[in-house]
């Protein structure tokens, strides 16, 4: 629960994006592309059914045995000569990083992407104690200089198009000249990033897998700039939640391929970089120190419902945003959490609370695209369905986060006078009567209705304020007046 | 010294029931095999895709090919590690004065970094095989050939023997054994740095070697 102040309002930030043009047709393009190149790598029905029965496998049997793994994985990352940390919270684990950054005298860090460091805001964080906390894949480059938060998972930067970049680089870097071409802006960054990597005196990363059985942190790239992070600066520090975990090393080579086949498309990443120590007997390089904080932030949570910890089975590829059509409309950046789309939607109510998040839980339609997509089977409709109930009803034995409290007065009085209704034949009678009597009194905006009968100015639809539809009216009589006039007598 | 946060968040797991664990059935990556004679095809054509480069070249003959590469481009210097079998090799049979430069890696980056980052044109490391399935070379940096040897240059040559192509990633780790031992470091590369994060355009060359060149040695 490191989330405090006044909950993020889902709906109108929703409303907002959908009005943006370019906003909304930048994503279009990027999930249009990344969907047809990901269902290219799984052409094969038989291969896929199989290869993700195994990656769900591997992920529900680390998760039965959490505890071991993570005890198994300490032990061997110490014998390696890897210290290891953990931090129930955000802000633990940011002090970690901070002692270990200060016991270095590190003023210069940069940073290979890392989901974990986003749930910390660790950037913010140590630029406000005085060091330079620099991402370098090109992406997250491209929003901090921005000073924004990623909008997907894996392509942090997938809202902008390369004009806006363009303009971005002329502003912020002194040496940068204006171009729009994707070559010179990549070669801008290579030159200054370069130059931040040869200074830095820490790097610090996420992890994707982190193999219990050998003590071996996993990290998956094509930059090369989670390498650069890892092995120039004489300290790494990597992050990881407590979820990223398996069993053996032999567990890798398929969630690999499931990864980066969902994710961006690519039967392999450029790199594949596996971490098993600091810089050995005799080794000229690599860090002398490496250090991996293992953060919980709510997930022990999660994982004590045996239904709703299926949400950590992710290794978060992002193929649920990709396929989700509610995302490619607004962004990633209408969810204001971490972790957008359907994963977002079932993560951040569970790690901020139900009642405080409960417009995430609602904000789909149960489609299911978004299951059919993900590599570990995660059921995220169902999981939504559950949260949904959470929100307004703790269920008994529930450990979810603010279980019962995202209570809506209006819906509860909805329910209130439906249950009444149902009960007293002679009220139910009574509404059918005012219903079909009044029906011509029925003003055409209702608070509810109006979102149906009128128009609220997207880009693609009639202008503001213009009716869409005819507000709906009740019939002149009950089907049951109907039915007793037709001779039916017990009706 | 016991660490508090450590044992609150074990004991919570510990305290919390358990999800099932469904067997794991491999077979999906087991039957993935390719005869031998179409690995090294396989593994060429899928890193050509990504821009890998290769030259073939035979046993006694890769040094001279590696050389005439490096004149061909106009890389002056090349880095590479004087203790492995293929270093020896390839500075027994480089010829002195005009040309492309040999330059050991043989002192802690602390003392060379500056010489690394500025003056390096293309660094050579061996490999422990190729992957069929995805394409990808095995390297395992060690003292002999450190970490940044494969990173940092612009150019990236890695020996590759057309023999020790394994079908997939997880044959390869098992075949060599990996998990009774794992290397500090060890990576699969499958071709030049890229990235796609400017409107999912292809650029190449971003933070890492702007250009890989597999030494393909057939028998």
């Amino acid at each position: 629960m490191s989330e405090t102040g006044p909950a993020p309002a889902f709906r109108p930030a929703a409303a907002e994006a959908l009005k943006n043009p370019q906003l909304r047709a930048n994503f279009r393009r990027a999930m249009d592309g990344l969907m047809a190149k990901r269902a290219a790598l799984f052409s094969d029905p038989v291969e896929w059914r199989d290869l993700r029965a195994l990656g769900a496998a591997i992920r529900a049997r680390t998760l039965a045995r959490l505890p071991e793994l993570l005890e198994t994985l300490e032990k061997n990352c110490a014998a390696n000569g890897i210290h290891v940390r953990w931090a129930e919270t955000t802000g633990e684990a940011n002090a970690i990083v901070l002692e270990i950054l200060k016991k270095h005298g590190a003023t210069r860090v940069v940073k290979g992407k890392s989901m974990v460091s986003e749930e910390m805001h660790l950037n913010d964080f140590l630029e406000e104690r005085g060091i330079e906390s620099l991402e370098s894949d090109l992406g997250e480059y491209i929003i901090q200089l921005d000073g924004e938060t990623p909008s997907h998972i894996i392509m942090p930067a997938i809202h902008k198009n390369k004009q806006q970049i363009a303009k971005l680089f002329g502003k912020k870097i002194r040496e940068a000249k204006y171009t729009e071409d994707v070559d010179e802006l990549t070669a801008i960054a290579r030159r200054v990033l370069r130059k931040k990597f040869f200074e830095a005196d820490a790097g610090i990363s996420g992890v994707n897998f982190a193999v219990a059985e050998t003590g071996t942190l996993c990290l998956v790239e094509n930059e090369g700039n989670g390498r650069m992070s890892t092995h120039v600066p004489s300290v790494h520090i990597a992050l990881m939640g407590i979820e990223k975990v398996v069993e053996k090393l032999e567990d890798v080579p398929p969630l690999y391929s499931l990864l980066t086949r969902s994710a961006t498309g690519q039967v392999i990443s450029t790199y594949f970089n596996m971490i098993t120590g600091p810089r050995g007997p005799g080794e000229k390089d690599g860090p002398t120190e490496v250090h991996l904080v293992i953060l919980d932030n709510e997930r022990s949570r999660i994982f004590s419902d045996a239904e709703l910890s299926a949400t950590l089975r992710c290794i978060r590829c992002g193929a649920c945003m990709n396929h989700c059509p509610v995302y490619t409309r607004i962004g990633g950046h209408a969810y204001q959490a971490v972790y957008p789309g359907p994963i977002g939607k079932i993560l951040t109510p569970q790690t901020e609370g139900v009642a405080r998040r409960h417009e995430l839980v609602h904000a789909s339609s149960l489609c299911g695209a978004c299951v059919e997509a993900c590599p570990v089977q995660i059921p995220i409709v169902e999981l939504l369905v559950r949260l949904r109930r959470e929100a307004t009803h703790k269920e008994p034995g529930s450990t979810v986060l603010q279980a019962g409290e995202g209570r809506n007065r209006l819906e509860d009085a909805a329910w209130f006078f439906w249950e009444a209704a149902h009960r007293h034949p002679s009220l139910y009678r009574l509404m059918g009567f005012l219903a079909t009597r009044l029906r011509r009194f029925l003003p055409s905006r209702l608070p509810v209705l109006s979102a149906w009968t009128w128009g609220s100015g997207g880009p693609q639809g009639p202008p503001p304020g213009s009716r869409l539809r005819a507000t709906p009216r009740p019939a002149a009589r009950t089907l049951h007046e109907l039915a007793r006039k037709d001779g039916v007598d017990d009706a | 010294m016991p660490d508090p946060a450590r044992e609150r968040i074990l004991g919570r797991l510990r305290g919390s029931p358990r999800c099932a664990s469904p067997a794991s059935d491999f077979a999906v990556m087991a039957r993935k095999t390719w005869p031998a004679a179409e690995r090294y095809p396989r593994l060429r054509r899928l890193m050509e895709a990504v821009k890998t480069e290769f030259l073939e070249a035979t046993e006694d003959g890769w040094p001279a090919t590696v050389r005439s590469f490096l004149v061909s481009q106009g890389l002056k210097t090349l880095l590479y590690g004087p203790e492995t079998p293929a270093g020896r090799r390839l500075a027994q049979s480089w010829p002195s004065g005009e040309g492309p430069r040999l330059v050991a890696y043989d002192r802690p980056i602390e003392q060379t970094k500056e010489q690394l980052f500025n003056e390096m044109d293309a660094g050579f490391t061996t490999t422990r095989g190729g992957i069929a399935e995805t394409g990808g070379l095995i390297v395992w940096p060690s003292p002999e050939e450190p970490r940044l040897m494969s990173l940092v240059p612009p150019v990236h040559l890695a020996l590759l023997s057309t023999d020790a192509i394994y079908d997939t990633f997880w044959d390869a780790l098992r075949s060599q054994g990996w998990a009774a031992g794992m290397p500090p470091n060890a990576l699969l590369i499958s071709g030049p740095s890229k990235t796609a994060d400017i409107e999912q355009t292809l650029a190449y060359g971003v933070h890492g070697p702007k250009r890989l060149v597999v030494v393909a040695v057939g028998r």
